[in-house]
């Protein structure tokens, strides 16, 4: 009756989500075992085998698995499945990407998303860009599950001691070749998992205003998210998208600067604890969700905004 | 070379839905309804590369409802050469329409299948990663950039980080994102040619692969509301009250 759950990591060291992933999947069963495959992944396996609520680290170091491509990470999965009831890993490009390959495997249907645990077989899921939650039960014998990672804190990364054990790597097929990744790099917070966003929308009107974003960011040590919109007119790339195709933001303070509210923008942020719109338009639908509205030119609005934080004594980080 | 491109009948994007009063569902009568969005990007795609030369028919398919023709017209009207409906009137989960495509791969043979990376009602985003591991087949998700080489597919993807490339050995099933392309509006002539365009019809239980669900719903509520806010006059006054009454800053 225990779980498998697939950490993300970068070889070096253990992405955060795996650690809201591990708490999800403490509510399915305690006994949780971790699948680290990577290659010269030592590092990330020491990490994981002191997260708490861990029990066992599978691990499988080999190069094929450098790069989680994943034609080689689920035939792997699949392989060591057998004793596990539960297969978990996060709903971000990492985890959506080869978990339906290892439920097509095992003929089992996915649970994709998952917000909230019922039981070990009842699960509740957004559907429709989150405008509805369907419980869902599955009856399959086992089961494949994906966890929104913003609707589960953080395992804490301390005060476990798993035991670790070696696993074979399978034969991988050759028709697929990982070539190149590259990374955002910034010195912000990671959207994902940031405390204060701050996001743009059309209503910036070019790539050189989102520097008003970014001074803000700056200033209140803030992630940078944006709106489709946003990124399709070529203001910001693509990773900075918070939505129902971009990620999923639950931050304590979201700050909506020029975004109207689309429903698909909305999905991606609407859990956020503190909403802030700054709009023009005192008709915009991001006014019904807002928490503290000012109808304002943003043109005005944030050089006004910085002035004022600029006044204060002490920002939260 | 020929592709396979699968699209879906939806809820439209901007329709704001209703939860059903008995928790069963969302209404669906009388609602706007259209082709999901990614899928769009994948029939754009596919009509994109018959456009090179390169491949010589494209195939669309749905699966669903007598009124899922109407989507794959859309397809043929944008320039898809004609079509499948695989007839069902129940909803299939990812795994069964998985198991269908992989039959329909079975006997058209393409050389690439297209989908959408997800469908915006059941927002599960597995289908094209299922079908590709029933075919044994490369995958390629999140596609926003696409170079069809001699016997493989170099794929940009979007990524939490940022950009990955790949390549992937033909055949293979590639998911689109939308920032794929830019689909193209069919044209008043277009949509009429695409009348006499063929659409085959197959009965989804005459397939005989197991389609059955193996997840039950067992309710669909609404989210929980979030209470009103307020309308603050200027930003000293929307400072102060992230400050001290918030406080979040």
């Amino acid at each position: 009756m225990s779980v498998l759950l697939i950490a993300e990591h970068n070889n070096k060291n253990l992405k955060p989500f795996t650690l809201n992933a591990i708490t999800a999947a403490s509510k399915i069963d305690p006994e949780i075992h971790v699948l680290v495959a990577g290659s010269g992944c030592e590092n990330v396996v020491k990490e994981v085998a002191v997260v708490s609520l861990v029990k066992k680290v599978l691990v499988c170091d080999s190069p094929n698995y450098q790069n989680y491509l994943p034609e080689n990470l689920a035939p792997l999965v699949t392989k060591h499945s057998e004793k596990y009831d539960h297969i978990v890993a996060s709903a971000n490009t990492f985890g959506k990407n080869f978990m339906p390959r290892v439920a097509a495997a095992l003929d089992t249907s996915q649970i994709s998303d998952v917000i909230k645990i019922n039981s070990t077989d009842t699960f509740v899921r957004p559907i429709y860009a989150g405008n509805a939650f369907a419980t869902v039960k599955s009856n399959d014998k086992k089961r494949c599950v994906t966890v929104r990672p913003t609707s589960f804190e953080p395992a804490s990364k301390a005060g476990g001691s798993a035991q670790v054990e070696k696993i074979d790597a399978v034969n991988v097929p050759s028709f697929s070749k990982f070539i190149k990744r590259e990374e955002t790099k910034s010195e912000r917070p990671e959207l994902g998992t940031a405390r204060v966003v701050v996001s743009g929308g059309r209503g910036l009107e070019s790539g050189e205003n989102f520097k008003l974003i970014t001074d803000i960011a700056d200033k209140l040590n803030a992630a940078v998210g944006a709106s489709r919109a946003a990124v399709d007119a070529g203001y910001i790339s693509n990773d900075h998208q918070v939505g129902q195709t971009g990620k999923v933001v639950v931050p304590d303070l979201y700050i909506a600067v020029g975004i109207s509210g689309a429903i698909q923008h909305l999905a991606g942020m609407k859990e956020s604890k503190i909403i802030v719109a700054i709009n023009k338009d005192g008709e915009a639908p991001i006014f019904s969700i807002a928490d503290y509205g000012l109808e304002a030119d943003l043109f005005k609005a944030l050089p006004e905004f910085l002035s004022e934080l600029n006044k204060l004594n002490t920002i939260q980080k | 070379m020929k592709i396979l491109v699968a699209v879906k009948r939806v809820i439209d994007y901007n329709v704001q839905i209703r939860v059903k009063e008995d928790s069963s569902g969302v209404h669906t009568d009388n609602v706007k309804m259209s082709t999901n969005p990614p899928d769009d990007n994948a029939v754009e795609e596919s009509v994109k590369l018959k456009e090179t030369g390169k491949v010589k028919e494209v195939v669309a398919i749905s699966i669903g409802e007598d009124k899922a023709q109407e989507t794959i017209r859309k397809a043929l009207a944008v320039g898809a050469d004609r079509g499948i409906h695989v007839k069902s009137e129940s909803y299939i989960e990812p795994l069964g329409i998985a198991k269908i495509l992989k039959k329909v791969v079975e006997k058209e043979k393409p050389d690439m299948v297209f989908l959408g990376k997800q469908a915006i009602d059941d927002d599960c985003n597995q289908t094209g990663q299922m079908l590709a591991a029933m075919l044994n087949w490369p995958q390629s998700t999140f596609s926003s950039k696409i170079l069809l080489k001699d016997k493989s597919l170099e794929i940009i993807r979007e990524i939490d980080e940022g950009l990955e490339t790949i390549e992937v050995n033909l055949p293979a099933v590639v998911t689109c994102d939308l920032r794929l392309n830019e689909p193209r509006y069919a044209s008043l002539p277009n949509i009429m040619k695409a009348k006499k365009k063929p659409i085959e019809q197959i009965v989804a239980k005459d397939l005989g692969v197991d389609i059955a669900n193996r997840v039950q719903q067992i309710k669909v509520e609404e989210p929980p509301k979030r209470k009103a806010g307020i309308k603050v006059a200027n930003v000293a006054e929307l400072v102060s009250k992230l400050k001290n009454e918030a406080k979040v800053i």
